[in-house]
């Protein structure tokens, strides 16, 4: 029978919520769900896969695929899908992943579609929903290759449960293939940093912050709801944060289930970036602020001293005073 | 340095997209379209690398619609010396432009650097640089905030999720350029002259020898669901904070 897969992404020897949201994604499809497991040192992993859903567990364990390089990754990935010939691969939409699965859809000649928030069989193929425009669209596409190449958005499916058993797990080697790219080194951002896509709550700052040294208040804010930070353009550009952190349209789209924006006036470009957002909190001093139209609930006040009294509130909800 | 820049035409970003009767495209009316914000750190860090290099060329490659020489204009108004348009689109999905453009760059010779940018601001297609490299047989560096380029391999530093990865990749290479990676400059009034002489080169998928076979069908587009304004707090910061945090735990049980 066709199986489906999933792309187990490991970073730093360990799996994440992104890949049990894959594997609920496939479970949702039918077939039998085989997960991908490239790195060195990684066949330990295999069985989480299996405790969190996968049959299968098709794991590659080299010392050349230490680091991920896209050359080394789609050739040995590609070797995989054209031995075992899986109907559907999904993949997360971390950028690594959407470079490799762009890679390996030119190498397997086949359809891809990144950063997807549905996914369905029909019967001609694969029907898969994407935001476009950075969200003011959405399109509905339909991927006919086998197999069908996908990434989909953190925070769209919930993640599947440990507890359901093992996987049958198949080992392999890695493609033979010269590797021109070299890698020389990750230099984590500090303080080990939540990911803005994959983050359940975003507390975001704008121009209103007037200046770096008033994000600390964002961050402590943060820093109780288990939050990640983000920034308008606006206070990218200012260098008050990195560029990393900005949400938009020329920066990242997010879906958390709650986002915070403090001094933010929500230009379309901004809201493009992150209007899918579950939950809307808007706290801006200016009434007529265009992000109060999109937001869930809004305080009309300084946020010197709202945001700060919210922390407090967190806290004591929180039970941490 | 040879440099083939990959360029697209987009809707600027403030536009507020609508969608056509069909159901498949934006309308169009009103509509400005831009160089896309991503290709502008393309084309310039290009032009930067040229000057550092002290000789060199630029060459734009663009698949879109007879419009898009407006965009290809600004390119070259910024200081690119050459564009090769693809006009005709039928049948092209991503892979399938990722295969034009790779026509389009081996037929104009050899070229030690590709750029692109990281993803349109349209089909927010992340997958086309790297499906370039592939195509090309050439090594790719995504979502690039800094390059080093020496006579024969890149340094390039990638804004990944969680930090900066560094890589080493020898020349030739394709290379996505994000925000970060430099300031574009803003076409000078002589550049806009200039631009007007600069070749732009027509092609069609035939003298190509393309035959698309696509795999990726549009079936419709929509606007997203609108959202409504919700609960507008008044009050005193304290027990605005104190209510706002009540609503979030209770009402939208999100803390
Ligand atoms: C090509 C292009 C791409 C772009 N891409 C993006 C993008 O990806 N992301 C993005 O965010 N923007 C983007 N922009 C910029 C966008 O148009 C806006 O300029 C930007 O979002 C404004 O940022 P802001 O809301 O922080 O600043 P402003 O619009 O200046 O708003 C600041 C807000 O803070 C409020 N404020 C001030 N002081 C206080 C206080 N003490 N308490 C409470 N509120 C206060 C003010 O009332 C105001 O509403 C892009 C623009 C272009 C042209
Ligand atoms: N039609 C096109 N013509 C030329 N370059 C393109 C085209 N589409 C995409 N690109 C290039 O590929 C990058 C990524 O685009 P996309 O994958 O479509 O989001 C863009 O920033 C361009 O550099």
């Amino acid at each position: 029978m066709a199986e489906h897969w999933i792309y187990a992404e490991q970073q730093g020897g360990s799996l994440g919520k992104t890949t049990w949201e894959l594997i609920t994604a496939a479970q949702s499809l039918g077939h039998t769900v085989g997960a991908v497991l490239l790195g060195q040192q990684v066949t330990p992993l295999a069985s989480q896969l299996g405790d969190h859903g996968a049959q299968k567990v098709y794991a590659v364990d080299d010392a050349k695929l230490a680091h991920f390089t896209p050359e080394g990754y789609t050739a040995t990935l590609a070797q995989l899908v054209k031995t075992h010939q899986p109907r559907l691969l999904l993949f997360p939409a971390s950028f690594n992943a959407r470079s490799l699965s762009g890679r390996l859809a030119a190498r397997l000649q086949a359809g891809v579609a990144g950063d997807v928030i549905s996914v369905e069989l029909a019967p001609e193929g694969v029907v898969v929903r994407r935001p476009v425009f950075a969200g003011k669209a959405v399109a509905k596409l339909h991927v006919t290759s086998e197999p069908a190449i996908i990434s989909v958005r953190a925070n769209i499916f919930p993640p599947a449960p440990a507890g359901a058993g093992s996987a049958q797990v198949v080992v392999s080697g890695a493609a033979s293939e010269h590797l021109r790219t070299i890698f020389k080194e990750f230099s984590k951002s500090q303080g080990g940093k939540l990911d803005l896509k994959e983050a359940d709550i975003i507390v975001s700052g704008g121009r209103g912050l007037g200046g770096p040294e008033s994000f600390r208040i964002l961050e402590e804010l943060a820093a109780v709801l288990g939050a990640a930070v983000g920034a308008s353009r606006a206070a990218v550009d200012a260098g008050w944060r990195p560029h990393s952190d900005q949400v938009g349209q020329t920066g990242k789209t997010v879906n958390p289930t709650l986002y915070i924006a403090c001094g933010i006036s929500g230009a379309i470009q901004h809201l493009a970036g992150m209007s899918s957002s579950k939950y809307i909190v808007a706290i801006n001093k200016d009434p007529e602020a265009p992000i109060f139209k999109v937001a869930n609930y809004g305080i009309v006040g300084d946020l010197f001293q709202v945001v700060p009294a919210l922390t407090r509130e967190a806290r004591k909800l929180k039970g941490l005073s | 340095m040879r440099i083939a820049v990959c360029v697209k035409q987009v809707p600027d970003t403030a536009t507020r997209i609508r969608v056509a009767p069909n159901n498949l495209s934006i309308d169009e009316t009103g509509v400005q379209f831009v160089l896309c914000p991503y290709d502008e750190y393309a084309v310039e860090e290009a032009l930067k690398i040229r000057s550092a290099a002290g000789s060199g060329e630029v060459v734009l490659f663009c698949v879109g619609p007879p419009r898009a020489t407006e965009a290809l204009r600004t390119a070259l108004a910024m200081g690119a010396d050459r564009a090769v348009h693809l006009t005709e689109l039928a049948g092209l999905d991503w892979v399938g432009t990722a295969r034009a453009l790779a026509a389009m760059i081996h037929a104009e010779g050899n070229f030690d650097l590709i750029l692109t940018g990281r993803q349109t601001t349209d089909d927010d297609c992340f997958e086309l640089g790297p499906a370039l490299a592939e195509l090309l047989g050439l090594p790719d560096a995504t979502i690039v905030i800094k390059l080093e380029v020496g006579p024969l391999k890149v340094t390039a530093h990638r804004d990944i999720e969680g930090g900066r990865a560094i890589v080493e990749l020898p020349l030739p290479a394709v290379i996505t350029c994000t925000k970060g990676l430099n300031q574009p400059r803003y076409p000078s009034l002589p550049g806009i002259m200039k631009a007007k002489q600069k070749p732009i080169k027509v092609v069609t998928q035939g003298a190509l020898g393309l035959t698309p076979q696509p795999q990726v069908a549009l079936l419709e587009l929509a606007l997203p669901p609108p959202r409504q304004s919700g609960k507008l707090i008044k009050a005193d910061a304290e027990q605005a904070a104190q209510e706002l945090m009540n609503l979030l735990h209770h009402e939208a049980k999100v803390v």
